[in-house]
């Protein structure tokens, strides 16, 4: 057996007092392409950074073709062995690819740079890769697979034989990812090693030869591609055996299928999806799945005015839901806990109380005046009802952890007494006991007879609804009724129950 | 070529060598988007009037922009790299002062230090020199807000000036004050020389030398530069330095040019220096822009201002029309690059 290209052994790296990878392993053989997958959160990203070496990890080693890996702050040394393609651009957008290409180590003419020389040694580059580029084409005009592969191409000029694609297939369409794997096999025949990130596990099947598996933070298995069906390796990401499964499923709720529709939405069409039908009863609660590009957050957020969808209908209790327009959809009676509440939840510099009220503001007082007891009380009650620790409205909301500042962000959407209560991510990076108070908080609008539309990565958000929708690339391919099991929701997710 | 044949709509891209020299061509042009509006004006004051077109003029107007250029070309190159600085106009006045401070016997309201010439023309560029790296230290390795920084360094500056002087204004200083501006080469001002000299080397730079591209890559995108080995940081600063030293060679031209120091020398003009380098198309954004470009914004300015005079406009309706007529080369250059003024 030939000496791994890359071998990282028992990396253990913390962030704080989270460890992001308790024993992260990898052993790369030159000329493959190597798939690395888990679900978010199972440490692909750090791994990938300590493979990048923008971080030390805190133990273990990484080695590149036998030799220890170089000191972190010789950027050139790892320059010549292993670069990554990031989803977020790393050229400069207003600089010719020529330049992007040789930025900094620009050919030079007695001190100066040659422009001429640099045209050529760039077209003479990407000639030699095989990319139809313009080197003369400004940077910003690039399609993004032209970008990408002008990113990997200046990775290979600097000598490095292995290379990062994390995530590569995020925005491309069908066509793009197609020609995308057809340079990869192409640069692959040419003695390039890939590292392959993606959420798509059939795309892991049709171009890599090998598979490491990362589970919470830890190393499963590596496998030849070939050796492991697609069963076994949903198996291996969503942590579970076949026999431990049916013990999961849920007890079934007794759904009213005769409670009038209050959501009813039509022919949704965007750039992120394509013709959703999306139904919800009262007090039912429905489940949005999918990977992070599969559009269900954007489905979602057209529903509450933060996205505009470019064509369809929604109806909420028989009245048009206006698109585009967050007050309208509020007065219409939709309530939301956005994606992000760093972002998009809280205004981190106002109180508890100013932050559970904001958006009902108008019911407490005349002609836009506030009434600051009115106030008081409302965000006290919300306060109670919703099992807020905080010493009172009063108390910024930057004291708050995470749990509890999430509680606000739920508060203030449950404020307006919504008749649908959109949640996107509602229990994102939020302990075990702040979880089970918040989606209890989902059942008991449910019983109010609130129709509930949650937006999720965590299985254990899904399994409270009464059906999960599966979206992938913009689509929904798949329903699945309460007493799923985990590896048929995983499995949808990923696509690899459907082409 | 394997996946030329697997992917036929790749065939589009095989005629590269023309869209390249299209895409040349439309940047060129996009340089050279001002021209047009330059030349209509020359044409215009020409029309409106017979003394526009001589050579006697077109020497003045050369010479009332030479220090508003040096000053557009310092905060180009603070821009292209991604920054702000508003305190290039307060030292446009200090920096001139404090020489002149450093040569003026007490009688004439100076320190007494009474400094040979050429010492005090030196400490004007030092000071210049210090106040940039002072806002850059305070801009890059504080990470204080560049905008608001600056803003207030304008404030201090100004009032430093004020305190100093108490309000007087310096004359009477040693010849080589006035020298730039009072000087000529070929009848046209040494100002103008050494303002255009200026505009060469650094388009030069930026063109030609890694140092000048490398404030392109740090305008446009930081973290891609610094991933590329350019010391981020490091150039920043320079560019701070740079840029005070230019603005206090400004301030020289422009002692040179009205003859005395008031304590209010370069005051509101750090809006007409963005008006300039925004109409020639750098962007407050970072990372675009050209010297020519900015050259031409100035020189469009200077047009302005001299053809409003000429056209013996009434001083109380000056301001307004010359903030018109910025408004409006602002729309016209919005619509002739087809970009974004972001």
């Amino acid at each position: 057996m030939s000496t791994p290209l890359v071998e990282a052994r028992g990396i253990v790296k913390r962030y704080g007092p989270t460890t992001a990878l308790a024993d992260g392993r990898l052993t790369v053989l030159p000329g493959e392409s190597h798939a690395l997958v888990g679900r978010n959160g199972a440490g692909k990203s750090t791994l990938v950074t300590l493979l990048t070496g923008l971080q030390a990890p805190d133990e273990g080693t990484v080695r590149f073709d036998g030799e220890a890996a170089p000191p972190l702050a010789d950027r050139d040394a790892w320059r010549r062995k292993v670069a990554c393609v990031y989803q977020r651009p790393t050229v400069v957008p207003e600089l010719t690819v020529a330049e992007n290409l040789f930025i900094n180590r620009q050919p030079l003419k007695r001190r100066f740079i040659s422009w001429r020389r640099l045209k050529a040694e760039a077209t003479e580059l990407l000639d030699a890769w095989d990319v139809h580029v313009d080197p003369e084409a400004r940077t910003a005009d690039l399609k993004v697979e032209d970008r990408q592969m002008v990113e990997i191409a200046r990775a290979l000029s600097f000598g490095a034989r292995f290379i990062v694609l994390d995530e590569p297939t995020a925005q491309l369409d069908n066509r793009e990812i197609e020609r995308l794997f057809s340079r990869m096999r192409a640069l692959q025949d040419s003695g390039v090693t890939f590292l392959f990130i993606s959420h798509h596990l059939q795309e892991v099947y049709e171009v890599c030869q090998t598979v490491t598996v990362l589970r919470d933070a830890r190393w499963i298995t590596t496998a030849p591609v070939a050796d492991l069906p697609r069963a076994a390796l949903v198996e291996a990401m969503a942590g579970e055996s076949l026999e431990t499964i049916a013990e999961q499923a849920v007890q079934e709720r007794i759904v009213d299928d005769t409670a009038p529709l209050l959501l009813d939405a039509r022919g949704l069409s965007s750039e992120s999806f394509e013709n959703i039908d999306l139904t919800v009863r009262r007090g039912e609660v429905v489940g949005l799945a999918g990977s992070s590009a599969s559009g269900k957050i954007e489905l979602a957020e057209s529903l509450t005015g933060l996205h505009t969808p470019t064509s369809g209908t929604a109806h909420l209790d028989g009245k048009r839901l206006p698109f585009g327009d967050v007050q309208a959809a509020l007065n219409a009676g939709v309530g939301c806990v956005p994606r992000d509440r760093h972002a998009q939840g809280l205004v981190i510099g106002m109180t508890v109380g100013d932050n559970a009220t904001m958006s009902v503001l108008d019911r407490l007082g005349r002609f836009g005046f506030v009434g600051t007891e009115r106030k008081r009380a409302v965000a006290t009650e919300l306060i109670e009802r919703l099992d807020v620790h905080t010493e009172g409205p009063d108390q910024p909301v930057s004291d708050l952890s995470g749990g509890n500042a999430q509680k606000v962000v739920m508060a203030r959407a449950l404020a307006s007494d919504p008749r649908l209560l959109v949640l996107i991510n509602p229990t994102a990076g939020v302990d075990v006991k702040s979880k089970e108070s918040l989606l209890a908080r989902v059942d008991s609008a449910r019983e109010d007879g609130t129709a509930v539309l949650v937006v999720s990565d965590e299985l254990d958000d899904l399994r409270r609804c009464d059906r999960v929708l599966v979206l992938f690339h913009g689509r929904v391919v798949a329903e699945h009724e309460a007493g799923w099991r985990d590896h048929e929701l995983i499995a949808s997710i990923e696509g690899v129950d459907h082409g | 070529m394997a996946d030329t044949k697997a992917a036929p709509p790749l065939a589009p891209l095989h005629t590269p060598a023309a869209r390249s020299a299209r895409t040349v061509l439309l940047r060129r042009a996009r340089e050279l988007a001002l021209v047009p509006a330059l030349l209509l004006l020359m044409v215009l004051g020409a029309v409106v009037n017979d003394s526009f077109l001589t050579e006697r003029n077109l020497i003045s107007i050369l010479g009332a922009s030479a220090a508003l250029a040096m000053v557009v070309l310092a905060e180009s190159l603070v821009l292209i790299t991604g920054k702000f600085d508003l305190s290039l106009e307060s030292v446009v006045g200090i920096a001139p002062a404090v020489g002149a401070l450093l040569v003026l016997p007490v009688a004439q309201s100076g320190w007494g230090t009474e400094f040979p010439a050429v010492l005090a023309m030196l400490a004007i560029l030092v000071v210049g020199g210090a106040i940039g790296a002072f806002n850059g230290v305070l801009v890059v390795k504080f990470k204080l807000n560049a905008f608001i920084v600056t803003l207030a360094m304008l404030i201090v500056l100004r009032g430093l000036l004020v305190g100093a002087t108490q309000g007087k204004t310096l004359f009477g200083m040693p010849d080589s004050f006035y020298s730039l501006a009072t000087t000529t080469f070929l009848t046209i001002p040494m100002s103008v020389w050494v303002a255009a000299i200026s505009f060469g080397a650094a388009g030069f730079v930026l063109k030609y030398h890694r140092i000048g591209r490398a404030l392109y890559a740090i305008g446009g995108n930081a973290d891609a530069a610094r991933a590329a080995g350019i010391r981020v940081e490091r150039v920043m600063l320079g560019v701070f330095v740079v840029a005070g030293v230019l603005a206090s060679v400004g301030g020289i031209m422009q002692t040179g040019y009205v003859g005395a120091i008031s304590a209010n020398q370069g005051q509101n003009m750090i809006f007409t220096v963005f008006a300039a380098a925004v109409i020639g198309g750098i962007s407050l954004d970072g990372g675009k822009g050209t010297m020519f470009g900015a050259l031409t914004g100035v020189l469009l300015l200077g047009v302005v201002q001299n053809l409003l005079t000429l056209a013996q406009v009434p001083s109380f309706w000056i301001q307004a029309i010359y903030g018109g007529i910025i408004l409006v080369a602002l729309m016209i250059a919005r619509v002739t690059t087809g970009r974004a003024q972001d």
